[in-house]
């Protein structure tokens, strides 16, 4: 049982946290219970988890996908459309979105792992691409184009309407990215998941036992593309619309980026590298703005202003001289 | 009949621009294994180095200018390309998987360095009018940019191929590609031949930077990375590690996308490129050439 009790008492303390009117200084701008605050947790949890789902692919699975975007996007972009330009209601809307959500990986898994290590990166990488193209192509004015689109909010339930409701949202991201535990933790655990692992460590052995790579791959890829379809709608109702940073390829970097500095094949890691690297995007702008820094000579200064260069340094020297990441810090201090 | 011929002309230039960039990605991958996400940033390096320069000289006549600020980019591309192999993925010799991730910590950092320094917005590439001109083909007004674009693929398609064939390191290296463990086995230093490498695909990336600044008349920092997924493209049909695979597909690549542009719709190139990479892979998973790694 003591595997469960620490994950729950997490959860029940963060599903407190918008009952706490706590102010902490320089770590956030406002207390806790404000929705500023809420917001940038909530989105913290939401790429908690999506950075889990892509760790079940890249870390549990050994598959290094450049094109884990795609599926986020799906969510956050079929789901939109639906409300906004179909006028569809929630409901149809959700379920279409998964279906897609569904439909797609599985169509293009089929395709993409025919091929193996780099060059399934490279072929993930490109349809990711066809689908930052088709947003940004507009094609019947659906997608918005660059401007990016807003949802019909009078689609939604009155629950994840308006600023008084952040709250609810901040909920939904928790129980998303407690469900995206959850499902990781009993897939890895499951049959396919020891098959998943062992194809990591060696797809040839697999293939002697008479097992079939492929499909458990397949099957690996869909579970993670599902996952993250879920994820973008989390996301596009905390944001309240859809914007084309999340479709370019670069998104699925950063992922790389949060599974890597939070440790790869754990599930603690992925989701704390997620969370913290969204943090760090979000706050870093912030400090660089702040009076500390602008008094540094601009040699300092004028890199610290973009956070996307602190990180990628960051994630670097992660690289070379902490391999495992975050979650080997927290595996030493247990032993 | 002068529209077709305008499109393949202009098709030409665009796969000469893919090809210097795919053509260094290919030889890096064939011989190191690494998977190069950094390539996009030599070219915006070598690009940025020769806007940098010419805005430095200011008081020089245009051609002069050019020609030095050009030269410039080529050997700032060089350099970096050079001292990135040196000091990032040497390291990490033999952990393929980590090398690959320093490369897209490098690219995510190199572009966000750009725009911390110059800003995000595009800077304008003096450039000599003639290139701005037009030359009359079979009744077609073809830019004369493209012709340097193609000549300057030829030049390095031809170069690398009488290097890799008529020299002692170009021997080395396409034994490397081969097979690097018994090159290593008979006592040649295969690391130098890294180094070259990635100092080669680094001038490859610039000539392709300079060339790009010159077709936009502009430089921006995202130039790099949104050339670079082309070139992957290229590189993964062509077959990693074949030359003269990755410059054919450059040119089919890039006369697919012109025609597809004009006769299809607009965008709907750059789909089917993509949707040309999946039939390749369905028919021929090693890609045209078949030598991969």
């Amino acid at each position: 049982m003591r595997r469960f009790a620490l994950p729950l008492v997490l959860l029940v303390l963060l599903a407190l946290v918008p009952k706490v009117a706590l102010d902490i200084p320089y770590v956030f701008k406002s207390s806790l219970n404000t929705p500023g605050t809420l917001q940038l947790l909530a989105l913290c949890l939401v790429f908690g988890g999506l950075a889990l789902t892509y760790d079940l692919l890249f870390g549990f699975t050994g598959l290094l996908s450049f094109g884990h975007a795609l599926y986020f996007a799906v969510g956050v972009y079929i789901a939109c459309i639906a409300m906004t330009k179909w006028h569809w209601g929630f409901v149809p809307a959700l379920l279409f979105t998964a279906l897609v959500g569904l439909l797609l990986p599985l169509a293009l898994g089929a395709v993409s792992l025919r091929v193996g290590g780099i060059a399934f990166a490279m072929v993930t990488l490109a349809f990711a691409q066809a689908g930052s193209i088709l947003v940004f192509k507009n094609p019947h004015r659906w997608t918005g184009g660059e401007e990016g689109l807003g949802t019909d909010y009078t689609k939604l339930p009155d629950a994840f309407v308006g600023i008084f409701n952040t709250k609810n949202l901040y909920w939904l991201a928790l129980g998303y990215a407690a469900v995206v535990f959850v499902v990781v933790q009993w897939a890895v655990s499951s049959s396919p998941g020891h098959v998943w692992q062992a194809i990591r460590e060696n797809e040839l052995r697999v293939e002697v036992l008479g097992l079939r790579p492929y499909t458990y791959k397949l099957m690996s890829f869909v579970l993670a593309s599902f996952l993250a379809t879920a994820g973008g709608v989390v996301y596009l109702l905390l944001l309240g619309g859809a914007t084309t940073d999340v479709t370019g390829a670069n998104f699925t970097l950063t992922l790389l980026v949060m599974v890597v500095i939070g440790g790869t094949g754990t599930r603690w890691g992925a989701l704390i590298g997620g969370i913290l690297y969204t943090y760090a995007n979000q706050r870093l702008g912030d400090i660089s703005g702040s009076h500390a820094v602008s008094k540094l000579p601009s040699v300092f200064s004028t890199p610290l202003q973009q956070p996307l260069f602190v990180l990628g340094v960051l994630f670097i020297l992660v690289v070379f001289f902490a391999p495992g990441g975050l979650a080997r810090f927290g595996r030493a201090l247990r032993t | 009949m002068s529209t077709f011929v305008l499109l393949t002309i202009t098709g030409f230039g665009l796969g000469a621009m893919y090809f210097l960039i795919a053509s260094g990605l290919s030889l890096i991958y064939g011989l190191m294994g690494v998977l190069n996400f950094a390539h996009g940033a030599f070219l915006t390096v070598g690009a940025y180095g020769m806007w940098f320069t010419e805005d430095h000289l200011g008081g020089v006549a245009v051609l002069p200018r050019f020609l030095i600020g050009a030269l410039a980019g080529l050997a700032v591309g060089a350099v970096f390309a050079a001292v990135v192999e040196l000091v990032l993925i040497r390291p990490l010799y033999r952990r393929h998987i980590d090398q690959v991730l320093v490369t897209v910590g490098l690219a995510l950092s190199t572009v966000a360095l750009v725009i911390a320094v110059w800003g995000n917005d595009a800077r304008v590439v003096a450039a000599p009018s003639w290139l701005g001109d037009t030359t009359g083909v079979l009744g077609a007004r073809i830019p004369n940019d493209r012709w340097i674009e193609i000549a300057a693929a030829v030049a390095v398609l031809v170069g690398l191929n009488a290097f890799l064939r008529r020299t002692r390191y170009g021997l080395i290296i396409r034994a490397g590609v081969e097979n690097r463990a018994m090159v290593t086995a008979l006592g040649i230093d295969v690391r130098r031949a890294f180094t070259l490498v990635f100092a080669i695909g680094g001038v490859a990336a610039a000539v392709a930077g300079v060339l790009s600044n010159v077709y936009f008349g502009t430089i921006d920092p995202q130039r790099g990375t949104s050339l670079l997924i082309f070139a992957f493209i290229v590189v993964v049909i062509g077959g990693l590690g074949s030359l003269r695979g990755t410059a054919i597909a450059a040119v089919v690549v890039g006369l697919v996308q012109q025609y597809a542009n004009y006769y299809a719709s607009s965008g709907l190139g750059d789909l089917s490129v993509v949707l040309l990479l999946g039939l390749v892979l369905l028919a021929r998973p090693r890609g045209l050439s078949g030598s991969f790694a």
